[in-house]
């Protein structure tokens, strides 16, 4: 895949004397998903900022398309939609109108099929006359994505799209994100919902205190990182794990009705078998088993856990 | 050029002059008749006829002036601040857009309007006092180039403010004062020789006069000096303008 968007040894110190950001380099593929995760204040909103041009940088560079944000700043702002992490949009327009607007902005001759396409995949069209100010929360939060696509974007950049929204809400974003990617669309979004970048994400990328900790493909990480656990649940309770049965990871739960077994996903043995051969020879019966891994919250909390 | 993105901005900007009809336009209107039923029907009644003009018709420039100066600044200065108030100014800075498209979309909306509402209460006037406009291309001029200049001075202003009440001190207490000391209802050769060189200090005097001029072909400074003070003044506020692009000036931390 090749890079859309390349991020050189980027800063920004704030005129408070707060450093945001402190030499990040990235590489955002065409096509993917990429996630941002961090907590807050970690640099994500930013980093964002800098590539939308809406924050000036202090050093370092960022080309999209090849082209640099600051000098060729109308080549690539209008392959760029923006959704901001705040709901903020105008008050008193119609939804149709400001979508309208957005499109104008972006030097875009109108097209109402167009928007209707996008009003009706955010499940918007049936609001369009209203004006924004009566729409609830969630309705506002798709009437930003419908003013960033109203241009037809090759990137989109999505902060925090599912903050503060419901469930059901959450999932149909997905959806329409993953819908966007399907189109060619670059998406990148930030989020420090774990599950959010569990669920969508191509690769992840972890940022704390200003710096890219990992950027990693989000299979590669979970593996990486993960080690998973083999649950046993036992026919009879035992009081402790017999002598031939004692090895590292396993663990006696539940008051001795299950043993677990924590063991290492990219280790050469992971040692099941020789445990399974181990309980049989011990005539211990089981009643069931499972398997479970690590989740990326565990993996992003230690990562960040680590670095404090 | 971006012209698709001035036009969505000019026409977002008069869409809202349009939802707040009674405002931008009613008002400033309503306002001007009782000056002319305080001003020119019961006091210029008893005031002699200005340099042989009738004190109701003498006032009628420096009335649309003081209109037009005030809506131009509070037009542009609320179009550019609403947007940093509420946040939704994100999506012009991030937009394929040059600064100087920015500023024709939001001044020329503001001028615009400004224009429409001199011209509203020109007609007004001519239903209270008899009116001749000697020079209309050169009214025009000045009321174009008046509502261009101090269109701009409201954009900066709405940049500068970081509150509501900023919005409101530069109108309230520097452009009405001179606005009102400069000659809207008074020449300035009636005021003592000390005063009248005060007065030449104030900017507002060369375009009322100016503006003056092309109605009644009667002025306290000469015209080509009121057009050279406005080209002045324009050029300033382009200047502070590019400075506030330039350097992301109160846009882009």
């Amino acid at each position: 895949m090749s890079t859309i968007i390349e991020i050189k040894d980027l800063t920004k110190v704030y005129a408070d004397g707060f450093e945001a950001l402190k030499g990040i380099n990235l590489e955002i593929r065409r096509g993917e998903i990429f996630a941002l995760l961090g907590p807050n204040g970690a640099g994500k909103t930013t980093l964002i900022g800098i590539i939308c041009g809406i924050i000036n940088a202090t050093g370092g560079k960022v080309t999209v398309n090849g082209l640099d944000v600051q000098r060729d700043y109308l080549k690539t702002r209008s392959v760029i939609g923006y959704v901001p992490q705040e709901l903020t949009t105008e008050t008193f327009e119609s939804v149709l109108d400001t979508v309208s607007y957005s499109r104008g902005l972006f030097g875009k001759k109108p097209d109402l099929a167009y928007l209707e396409k996008v009003l009706r995949a955010l499940s918007l069209w049936d609001r369009k006359d209203n004006t924004i100010m009566t729409l609830s929360g969630g309705m506002k939060r798709r009437v930003l994505i419908a003013k960033a696509l109203s241009h037809q974007p090759d990137i989109l950049f999505l902060d925090e799209p599912t903050a503060g929204v419901d469930v059901e809400l959450r999932k149909e974003m997905w959806q329409v994100v993953r819908d966007l990617r399907d189109s060619g669309v670059t998406v990148i979004l930030t989020t420090h919902y774990i599950e959010e970048a569990e669920e969508m994400a191509d690769r992840v990328g972890v940022i704390n205190h200003g710096q890219l900790v990992l950027v990693e493909d989000k299979r590669d990480l979970m593996l990486k990182l993960g080690s998973k656990q083999l649950t046993l649940e036992l026919h009879k309770s035992i009081k402790r794990i017999p002598k031939t049965l004692q090895r590292d990871g396993l663990a006696l739960a539940e008051n001795g009705a299950k043993l677990v077994y924590t063991y290492d996903t990219q280790g050469n043995r992971t040692g099941i078998t020789a445990l399974l051969n181990d309980l049989n020879k011990e005539g211990m019966k089981f009643r069931d088993l499972s398997t479970s891994q690590t989740s990326l919250e565990e993996i992003f909390v230690k990562l960040v856990e680590d670095r404090k | 050029m971006n012209l698709r993105a001035v036009k969505a901005i000019y026409m977002f900007e008069m869409m809202r002059t349009w939802r707040t009809l009674s405002q931008s336009i009613m008002a400033p209107v309503i306002s001007t008749i009782l000056y002319f039923i305080v001003f020119g029907a019961a006091i210029g009644s008893r005031i002699q006829e200005v340099d042989g003009i009738s004190y109701g018709s003498f006032i009628v420039p420096g009335l649309i002036m003081l209109s037009v100066l005030t809506q131009s600044i509070a037009n542009a200065s609320f179009g550019i601040y609403f947007p940093r108030f509420i946040g939704t100014i994100y999506e012009i800075l991030s937009a394929p857009i040059t600064y100087y498209e920015i500023v024709l979309g939001f001044v020329g909306a503001a001028a615009t309007k400004s224009i429409i509402l001199g011209l509203i209460i020109l007609a007004t006037a001519g239903l209270f006092v008899p009116l001749e406009i000697a020079h209309p291309v050169w009214m025009m001029l000045f009321l174009v180039l008046t509502s261009v200049t101090f269109s701009m001075l409201g954009f900066i202003i709405g940049i500068w403010a970081d509150n509501f009440e900023k919005l409101q001190v530069v109108p309230l207490l520097v452009v009405t004062p001179l606005a009102f000391l400069g000659g809207s209802f008074y020449s300035v050769s009636m005021l003592p020789p000390a005063w009248q060189t005060v007065t030449m200090f104030n900017p507002i005097v060369y375009l009322i006069s100016g503006f003056r001029w092309s109605f009644f072909e009667v002025a306290d400074v000469s015209v080509e000096i009121s057009l050279a003070m406005i080209a002045l003044f324009l050029g300033l506020c382009l200047g502070i303008i590019w400075w506030i692009f330039k350097t992301g000036y109160r846009l882009r931390s």
